[in-house]
């Protein structure tokens, strides 16, 4: 539509107007003719009230004084008003103009002091940085001088430290010049007063020596002359004790440098030994330039083992090369070690873990079997349980009564052991008595016999005993008893000591020593009352000779029992 | 331990023969010649005024008895009581006497050292030996006897002559390198002679028998130097006691340093230390003792008795006085055992004035001012010993 397209260019053409480059303004902006023809064109017979309301609205909008008069329809244009309105209109244009003027000034001008700005910027901060680096420089300086200030102070110390040890030695030193000094000084007067004295002094003591009798030389020989010889001699002594010292220490020092050898080659060996052994192994793992060296290390060793035996070692150059040998070795030989070492810790772990491994194995099958056997006890001790608790009785009197029979056993035991002993002092006890009785039994038959012999056909005091035949046996009995009765007793007591009996006093009549001594076997220190009875049986011997005979056997028998009974309550 | 009844003595004369058969004391002028083991009374003699020094010769038979103030010497027979021998060194004066190796040379030092004379009690003869030094050890005769060293100073300078005792020839004279000659000492085998300076100056030298230079030693400069020095019996080992409180041990084969032993103030690593401590009614005072000593309590009556210290142990250090010369500082004796094994050595200022070993090398004895103490070493235990 041309209307819309002429207003679109009037609106372009203000737009244009408005907005273009402040440079170009003046120029183009101005320049109306090219933009002339688009005005002709926004403003065209056809549309000359739209142009008219437009321009109307427009103007009002600038609030310029209108220039219609708005009675008319037909909008009679005032010229004047028109007039003014465009005086108006290029005024605001001129102002406009001016203000984009200033601006574009304003505008240069703020550039160029923004680019002033900028390089000020620049410049600024190169400066703060070379200011910052100077900072450094002067912060390391300072540090230095800190630095340099300390060890300036500590030597000072030092240094005053030393002045002051000086100081002190100068002191002592001056001290004791000081004190040789007054020592010397006195020393000099008194020189001077003996001198003086000496002068003064008349007579002068000379030194003499008084000797009763010379003495002779305390190793006996005779002094020699002081000659030449004498001189060259003391010489050559002195020369001998010092050649013979240096011997001395030249022996003691050849020694010690050969137990020194000794060791040293020792040590060689061994590290040798020990090279080898462990170049074997380190070979077996692996296999690198280590099996040449090995290789030149053997040579070497071979040939200086070869070189130590031939040699004698004592020139330089044997020894030194034992020593950087040595010296070689055990550097090898410490750094295997430290290879070693840290081989070994793996080894070691390796080792205590297998170590561990197996020991928790064997825990494992101890606990098993435990478990086996605790289980196996259970079963024992419940499978009882199962059956009669009178079976748990059982077994618990069956131990009581073990017991029991133990303790029994055990006192049964000690009286066997005590009648073995009874039976044993009895036995010596009969075999005893029997000899005793053989020997009773000997001497009352000898005693007979003497009797018997003795007997004559002639009465005498004798006789009255012989006419009572039974009587007369037992008187002479009695008689041989009395006049035995001395040693009866003594046999009897013997009897009794050995029975442990008590002895029975012998001072009796005869018959009644007879009685006694033939009672005392029976005797046997438990009854008295036994005693008596014999003792009361003794009167009349005629009846009880042999109720006393019988009696003398049972009492021999009783005897027998009552050593048995004896003992038995001993 | 038994006692024997106390003698009377004067000026610590008091010496047992060498051979071991004889004690000879001195009271006042007379000498007392007994027998060792009964205390019998065998001699007496009568000197003409009291006795300043006494000696014994070497083969036992004659006592020299020196009377300084008079210038007297007189000489005594064992096997002879009524041979006598009198030395009178007239005007020049006598300031030391002393036997020669032999038993029968005695040498002389005249008054203000002028001269050594030399006097034979075989021929009545007489030599004279020139400018000796007067110093801390100027004379010394070697082990055997058979040669003496003698410090001399001719011409502010000091030098060694070395004499054959045989006959007084003179062997070897030579200048030493030293400024102020204080020493000197052979070894135990008479092949080495140590020579040392005044406390000033801490060098030591060594020379042979025939007066060569062997070898010089010296441990730091300008502090104060040797104090004591003492051979091993062995001959191997020559130990420097100094004033810094160290010990430093030279061999025999190269003469340098082979081990140096301090003396600090606390102690700290040693096996056992010692302590004496003294009970006296007024007050207590503590002495501290040497390593490896052994102690016991005294019969007298101020009891002490030595108690085991647990380490470490601080020592209480004297300040010497700084005006003083000869300050009380340092290693001042040194002993060593006679199987060389052991080394004792005393630091500062204690009351201990000399230590001796047992010939057999197990026990060291302890002699202070007024107590002695005698020490055992055992490896297992210690025992103790008192006196």
């Amino acid at each position: 539509m041309p209307d819309s397209s002429q207003v679109k260019d009037a609106r372009r053409c203000s737009v244009e107007c408005g907005t273009p480059p402040l440079r170009h303004f003046s120029q183009s902006s101005l320049a109306l003719p090219r933009n002339s023809q688009s005005l002709r064109t926004f403003c065209t017979e056809h549309n000359m009230q739209e142009c008219l309301s437009y321009i109307k609205q427009e103007v009002s909008l600038l609030s310029l004084s209108p220039f219609w008069t708005e009675l008319d329809d037909d909008s009679q244009l005032n010229v004047v008003a028109v007039l003014n309105c465009m005086y108006d209109l290029i005024q605001l244009h001129h102002r406009s103009l001016r203000t984009l003027e200033n601006m574009e000034m304003e505008q240069l001008k703020l550039s160029s002091y923004v680019d002033n700005l900028k390089t000020n910027n620049t410049h600024l901060k190169e400066e703060v940085e070379l200011s910052k680096r100077q900072n450094t420089g002067l912060l390391e300086r300072e540090r230095q001088l800190h630095l340099k200030l300390k060890s300036l102070q500590s030597s000072l110390k030092n240094e005053k430290d030393e002045v002051q040890k000086l100081q002190n030695i100068t002191s002592s030193r001056a001290c004791q010049y000081n004190h040789e000094m007054k020592r010397r000084e006195r020393e000099l007067n008194k020189l001077r007063e003996r001198l003086n004295q000496l002068l003064a002094d008349k007579k002068e003591r000379k030194q003499t020596i008084d000797l009763l009798n010379n003495l002779g030389r305390a190793d006996g020989k005779r002094s020699l002359w002081k000659t030449e010889k004498t001189e060259a001699k003391h010489e050559e002594e002195m020369y001998r004790t010092l050649l013979s010292d240096y011997e001395l220490r030249q022996r003691e020092l050849a020694l010690e440098n050969k137990e020194l050898r000794k060791v040293m080659q020792q040590i060689k060996k061994e590290m040798v030994s020990i090279l080898k052994s462990r170049k074997l192994a380190l070979k077996e793992e692996k296999q690198e330039l280590n099996g040449m060296q090995t290789a030149s290390d053997d040579e070497e060793n071979e040939v200086f083992d070869s070189s130590k035996e031939s040699l004698e070692l004592f020139c330089i150059h044997a020894r030194e090369k034992l020593t950087n040998s040595i010296r070689l070795q055990w550097r090898r030989l410490k750094s295997h070690v430290e290879k070693l070492d840290s081989q070994g810790v793996d080894d070691v772990s390796r080792e205590e873990k297998e170590e561990m491994d197996r020991l928790k194995l064997e825990i494992q099958q101890c606990k098993d079997f435990i478990q086996t056997q605790q289980h196996l006890l259970q079963r024992q001790l419940s499978s009882p349980i199962d059956q009669d608790s009178a079976s748990l009785q059982n077994d618990g009197l069956m131990l009581q009564e073990k017991m029991r029979l133990s303790e029994e056993w055990k006192s049964l035991e000690e009286q066997r052991r005590i009648f073995e002993r009874e039976r044993r002092n009895y036995t010596e006890a009969a075999i005893r008595l029997s000899h005793e009785r053989k020997i009773f039994e000997e001497d009352r038959a000898l005693w007979l016999k003497q009797q018997f012999l003795s007997m004559s056909p002639f009465g005498n005091s004798n006789q009255p005993h012989l006419l009572k035949s039974a009587s007369a046996l037992l008187i002479t009995e009695t008689e041989v008893g009395s006049l035995n009765a001395s040693e009866m007793p003594h046999e009897c007591q013997s009897v009794l000591v050995s029975q442990k009996s008590r002895s029975v006093s012998l001072t009796s009549s005869s018959t009644d020593d007879l009685e006694s001594a033939l009672c005392l076997i029976p005797e046997n220190g438990s009854s008295e009352h036994r005693k008596s009875e014999l003792f009361g049986d003794f009167n009349s011997l005629h009846e009880n000779v042999p109720l006393r005979r019988k009696q003398w056997k049972e009492s021999k028998d009783l005897s027998s029992h009552s050593l048995s009974e004896e003992n038995s309550t001993a | 331990m038994n006692f024997s009844e106390v003698f009377k003595q004067s000026n610590q004369l008091c010496k047992v023969s060498p051979d071991g058969k004889y004690l000879a004391t001195c009271v006042q002028y007379r000498l007392v010649v007994r027998d060792i083991s009964t205390l019998q009374i065998l001699q007496l003699y009568t000197c003409l005024d009291q006795v300043s020094h006494m000696e014994w010769s070497s083969d036992s038979l004659f006592i020299l008895c020196a009377m300084y103030k008079r210038g007297l010497v007189q000489v005594w027979s064992l096997e002879q009581p009524d041979w006598h021998c009198k030395i009178d060194e007239g005007s020049i004066g006598l300031v030391s006497s002393r036997w020669s190796p032999d038993g029968r040379h005695i040498l002389n030092t005249t008054e203000f050292h002028l001269r050594i004379t030399v006097w034979s009690l075989c021929t009545k003869a007489v030599s004279y030996i020139k400018y000796p030094k007067a110093c801390q050890k100027g004379i010394d005769f070697s082990t055997d006897g058979s040669y003496m060293a003698l410090a001399e100073r001719r011409d502010c300078k000091d030098c060694i002559s070395i004499f054959v005792c045989d006959d007084w020839h003179l062997l070897r004279h030579f200048e030493t390198e030293t400024q102020d000659l204080a020493g000197l000492e052979w070894s135990p085998n008479g092949c080495v002679l140590a020579v040392w300076d005044s406390c000033l100056e801490y060098k030591v030298l060594l020379y042979s028998l025939d007066g060569r230079l062997l070898s010089t030693y010296s441990a730091y400069e300008w502090s104060l130097g040797v104090k004591s020095v003492s051979w091993s019996p062995s001959s191997q080992f020559l130990a420097i006691g100094s004033y810094d409180e160290k010990v430093r041990i030279l061999n025999h084969i190269t003469w340098k340093k082979i081990v140096q032993f301090e003396h600090p103030a606390v102690i700290e690593n040693t096996k056992t230390v010692y302590k004496e401590v003294e009970k006296r009614p007024a007050e207590v005072r503590d002495e501290f003792s040497l390593h490896n000593v052994t102690m016991d309590s005294t019969l007298f009556s101020t009891q002490s008795k030595y108690e085991i210290c647990s380490l470490p142990v601080q020592i209480p250090a004297v300040k010497p006085d700084p005006d003083r010369a000869n300050p009380k500082i340092g290693v001042s004796v040194l002993a060593f055992s006679s199987d060389s094994r052991y080394l004792a050595t005393k630091n500062g200022d204690f009351q201990v004035q000399s230590l001796k070993w047992h010939c057999n090398g197990d026990s060291v004895i302890l002699l202070g001012k007024e107590q002695l103490c005698l020490c055992y070493m055992d490896t297992e235990q210690e025992e103790k010993l008192n006196s």
